[in-house]
C-alpha cells in the first residue's frame, strides 16, 4: 500500500506526462469495428475477388494499424496516454451500469499495436498461403472476426465488454481450428479447444462476477482504484475472485492442466495458429491478469504462490514436451504454452512489466517461427519433421529468419527473447521466488534444446520427403522478413536502466495513469542472471547441436534419444489426456451402469404400468368422452350455429334504406327508453 | 330566452333528413338527407351553447368539428356515388343489392 502510493506520488512528480491522445484517441473505436465490417464486406463481396476476400481483411487491419502506430509513437513521445470513450448501453439493477466503448492506454495501445500489425502480416501471409485452398471466403470472415474479437478484449474499459471480446475469440478459434471439418479429428480439436475455454471461462464470468458486483462496477479504472485504496468489499472477495480470475485466464493462455486444447489446435491452417500464439487468443489470459493487476499486487497477494506455481509447472514440464513431439507445428505449439508459463509466472508473481514486455517480444518471434513452420510445410506438403530435413539449401530466406525467431526464442543475446526473459528472471528473483526463477533457467535450457532440435530436423542433414521443395512465393516471405526485424530488435526497448532518448522504454509506455501498478523494475542488469539465462540457452544449443546436429546421418537415428522413463510419459503427453479421459471415465461408468439398472427394472415397470392405465383410460375416453360427449357436444353447437345463421342471414338483404329505417327504428326504441326511465 | 323555438327548428330537420334518408330512391338526395340531419345537430348545439355559454365554447368547437367530418363524409360519399353511377349508369338505391349474403 505505501509503496504503491509513494510510486503513484513519484510519477505525479512528473516523471511521466500523461496525455489523452486527441483526435486519435477519441476515434480509436474504429479499430474495434473495422474487421466487423470487413467480415460482412468478405461474406457479401468477396467470392468476385481475387484472394476470395482476403484483401477487406487486410485492409481492416491495415486501416487500424495506422491508429495502433499513431497511439504508439504518441505514446512513447508525448507521455502515456489515459483516455477512454464510453456509451452506456444498459442499467443492470439499481446501480450498475453496463457500457461499450474503448480504452486507449499504455498496456491497450501496446495490444492494439501487437494485434494490429502481427495480424497484418499474417492476413498478407495468409493470402498467399490460403490460395487456391477449399473455403478461403469463410476462412477470411472468421479470421476477420477473430481479429476484431481480440480489439474488442483489449480495447475493453470494462470486465464486461472484455468477456464479449473474450467469447468471440473462443468462437472465432473453434471455426478456424475447425475449418478443415472434412476430417473428424479436426471437428474433434475445434471442439475441445471450445469446451476446454468453455470451463476456463466459468471462472472468468464468476471472478467478474464476483469483484464487480462487490464495488458496484465493472470498469476496469474503478477496479484498480478500490484495490489500490483497500476497499473493504473488495477485499473481502480478492482471494477468491483473482484465483476465479486466474483460473478463466488458464483457459485461453492454455496453463497447465488446461494446456490440452492449444496443441490440438494445429489442426487450423498454420496463419491460424500463428495469429492464435501470437497476439490473440492465448495472450488474452496474461491480459487479463495485466488488467487485473492492482488487483494482485494489492489485495489478492496470498493467491500469487498458487498462481506462480501453475505458471512454473506449465513453463518446466510442458516445455519438456516439445522435444518428442514430430510435429513441427505441435514443437512451436508446446513451446507457446511454455513461454505463456513464462509470462503467468511473471504476473503473478507480481512482474507486471516484465510479463508484458516477454508478450510482447514473444509475439513477433512466435508468429515468425508459425509462419516460417507454414513456409515449409507449404513447401513438403507435410507436418512431419520426418518429412524435412536439409531445407536450408532449398529455402533460404524461411531458413535465415527461421533461425532469428529460434534465437530470439531461445534467449541469445542481443535478440528480443533474451531482454524480455532476462527480465522475468529479475523479477522472479525480487520478489523472493528463487526456486521458480531456478525452474525458469531450467526451461530456458529446455527452450534452446527443443528449438535446436527443431532447426536441426527441418533444416539440417538430408530431405527425407517427396519431390523438390522450393521457397514459397514473395508474399509468404516477406512477411517472415518484417517479423524478423522486430523479433531481433525490439528487445532493446526495455534494457533495465535505459532510457532510449526521446522515447524513453517500455516500462514507462506502460505504466497505467489510474493507478501506480507498484511493481518491481530493475535499475540495472543483473549480470550474472543474464549469464545464466545465457548460459543455459548455450549449453541447450550446444547440447542439442551434439544430439541432432548435421553429422548425425539418418533422420531415425538423429531422433532416438530414447530415456527409458522420461520419453513414454512425454510421448503420452504426462496422460493428461488419458487422465481427463479415466477421470470421466471412471466416475461416469459406475454412475451410467446405476442409472441404467434403475431404468430397467424400477422406471421400465412404472412406465409400462401406467402405459397400461393410460391405454384402458383412452379407451373409455375416446369410445365414451369423445365420441358420444365431445362430438354430440360440438356437433350439436354447429348446429345451433348453422341453423342461426340461416335465419339471420336473412336480415342482410344489402338495401340501405332498410338498414337505415332498422336504424331509426333502433334510435326512436332508445329514445323512448330514455325518456321514460329518466 | 328563443332556446326552445331553435330546438323545435333543429327537430323539424332532422325529422326531415329521417324522412328523406328512408324514402329517397336517388343516392345524392339521401346524402343530402344526412347533411340535412347533421346541420340538425349543429342548430342544436349553437342553441345550447347560445344559453349555457361555458368557458370554453364546446357547442360551437364540437358544430365545427361536425361540419368538418360532414365535409370530409361527402366527399367520400360523392366519390362512391360518382363509382357505383359509372358502373351501374344508375343512382337509384333499389336497383344496388351488391352487399347482400
Amino acid at each position: 500500500m505505501y509503496k504503491a502510493l509513494t510510486l503513484l506520488a513519484a510519477e505525479e512528480g512528473g516523471a511521466v506526462a500523461a496525455g489523452d491522445g486527441g483526435w486519435w484517441a477519441d476515434t480509436a473505436g474504429i479499430m474495434l469495428v473495422l474487421p466487423f465490417v470487413a467480415y460482412l464486406l468478405i461474406l457479401f463481396f468477396g467470392k468476385k475477388l481475387k484472394y476470395q476476400g482476403g484483401e477487406f481483411a487486410v485492409g481492416a487491419l491495415g486501416i487500424g494499424l495506422v491508429w495502433a502506430t499513431v497511439l504508439f509513437v504518441m505514446n512513447m513521445t508525448g507521455g502515456v496516454l489515459d483516455h477512454s470513450n464510453t456509451f452506456e448501453i444498459a442499467r443492470i439493477g439499481s446501480g450498475i451500469v453496463f457500457e461499450l466503448g474503448w480504452m486507449v492506454d499504455g498496456l491497450s495501445i501496446m495490444m492494439y499495436f501487437l494485434v494490429n500489425f502481427v495480424g497484418l502480416v499474417v492476413f498478407i501471409y495468409a493470402l498467399g498461403y490460403m490460395e487456391g485452398d477449399i473455403r478461403v471466403n469463410n476462412f477470411f470472415a472468421s479470421f476477420s472476426i477473430f481479429a476484431g474479437a481480440m480489439l474488442v478484449l483489449v480495447g475493453a474499459p470494462n470486465l464486461i465488454q472484455m468477456i464479449i471480446g473474450w467469447e468471440g475469440v473462443g468462437l472465432a478459434s473453434y471455426l478456424l481450428i475447425g475449418h478443415y471439418w472434412e476430417d473428424l479429428d479436426n471437428v474433434k480439436a475445434g471442439n475441445k479447444a471450445f469446451m476446454t475455454n468453455k470451463v476456463a471461462d466459468v471462472g472468468l464470468i464468476l471472478g467478474a462476477i464476483l469483484v464487480g458486483v462487490a464495488i458496484g462496477n465493472f470498469d476496469f479504472a474503478a477496479l484498480s482504484e478500490a484495490a489500490v485504496s483497500q476497499n473493504a468489499e473488495l477485499g473481502a472477495v480478492a482471494f477468491v475472485g483473482g484465483l476465479l480470475l486466474f483460473f478463466g485466464a488458464m483457459g485461453k493462455s492454455a496453463q497447465f492442466p488446461l494446456h490440452i486444447w492449444l496443441p490440438d489446435a494445429m489442426a487450423g491452417p498454420t496463419p491460424v495458429s500463428a495469429l492464435m500464439h501470437a497476439a490473440t487468443m492465448v495472450t488474452a489470459g496474461i491480459y487479463l491478469m495485466a488488467r487485473m493487476f492492482p488487483l494482485f499486487q494489492n489485495l489478492a497477494q496470498d493467491a500469487r504462490p498458487y498462481m506462480v506455481a501453475i505458471g512454473a509447472i506449465t513453463l518446466f514440464a510442458i516445455g519438456l514436451l516439445a522435444l518428442v513431439a514430430n510435429d513441427i507445428k505441435k514443437v512451436l505449439a508446446y513451446s507457446t504454452v511454455s513461454q505463456l508459463g513464462y509470462m503467468m509466472t511473471a504476473v503473478a508473481a507480481g512482474g507486471y512489466t516484465a510479463g508484458l514486455f516477454h508478450l510482447f517480444t514473444h509475439a513477433f518471434f512466435k508468429a515468425l517461427l508459425f509462419l516460417g513452420a507454414g513456409s515449409v510445410i507449404h513447401a513438403v506438403h507435410s507436418n512431419n519433421m520426418s518429412d524435412m530435413g536439409g531445407l536450408r539449401k532449398y529455402m533460404p530466406t524461411t531458413y535465415w529468419t527461421f533461425v532469428v525467431g529460434s534465437l530470439a526464442l531461445a534467449g541469445i543475446v542481443p535478440l528480443s527473447g533474451f531482454w524480455s526473459k532476462d527480465e522475468i528472471l529479475a523479477t522472479l528473483g525480487h520478489e523472493g521466488y528463487t526456486a521458480v526463477m531456478w525452474i525458469a533457467i531450467a526451461g530456458a535450457f529446455v527452450t534452446a534444446f527443443y528449438m535446436t532440435r527443431a532447426v536441426a530436423l527441418t533444416f539440417f542433414g538430408e530431405f527425407k520427403g517427396h519431390g523438390e521443395p522450393h521457397e514459397s512465393p514473395k508474399l509468404m516471405t516477406r512477411p517472415l522478413i518484417a517479423l524478423a526485424i522486430p523479433s531481433a530488435l525490439f528487445g532493446l526497448l526495455n534494457i533495465p536502466g535505459v532510457s532510449l532518448p526521446g522515447i524513453g522504454n517500455f516500462t514507462e509506455w506502460l505504466s497505467v495513469r489510474v493507478v501506480a501498478m507498484g511493481d518491481h523494475h530493475a535499475e540495472a542488469i543483473n549480470f550474472g542472471l543474464a549469464a545464466a539465462g545465457l548460459g543455459a540457452a548455450l549449453l541447450g544449443i550446444a547440447l542439442g547441436w551434439m544430439i541432432w546436429g548435421e553429422d548425425k546421418k539418418t533422420q531415425k537415428e538423429r531422433d532416438s534419444l530414447e530415456i527409458p522413463v522420461l520419453y513414454p510419459l512425454l510421448r503420452r503427453k504426462y496422460y493428461i489426456d488419458d487422465a481427463a479421459l479415466g477421470v470421466v471415465g471412471a466416475t461416469m461408468g459406475p454412475i451410467a451402469r446405476s442409472v441404467d439398472w434403475i431404468n430397467t427394472y424400477v422406471i421400465d415397470g412404472i412406465v409400462n404400468a401406467a402405459g397400461a392405465l393410460t391405454k384402458g383410460l383412452g379407451g373409455f375416453v375416446y369410445g365414451i368422452l369423445d365420441q358420444r360427449g365431445v362430438d354430440g357436444f360440438v356437433n350439436g353447437l354447429s348446429v345451433v350455429a348453422d341453423g342461426a345463421g340461416a335465419g339471420l342471414r336473412k336480415l342482410q338483404t344489402g338495401r340501405v334504406q332498410q338498414y337505415a329505417a332498422f336504424f331509426v327504428a333502433g334510435a326512436i326504441v332508445l329514445a323512448v327508453v330514455f325518456v321514460i326511465l329518466i | 330566452m328563443l332556446l326552445n323555438q331553435f330546438l323545435v327548428l333543429s327537430a323539424a330537420l332532422f325529422s326531415l333528413g329521417v324522412y328523406g334518408l328512408l324514402v329517397r330512391r336517388n343516392i345524392v338526395l339521401i346524402l343530402l338527407s344526412v347533411e340535412l340531419m347533421l346541420n340538425a345537430v349543429n342548430i342544436n348545439l349553437i342553441a345550447f351553447e347560445s344559453v349555457i355559454r361555458s368557458a370554453d365554447a364546446t357547442g360551437q368547437i364540437f358544430a365545427i368539428f361536425v361540419i368538418t367530418v360532414a365535409a370530409a363524409e361527402v366527399g367520400i360519399g360523392l366519390a362512391i356515388v360518382l363509382m357505383i353511377f359509372r358502373n351501374r349508369r344508375s343512382a337509384n338505391v333499389d336497383e344496388l343489392n351488391l352487399m347482400r349474403w
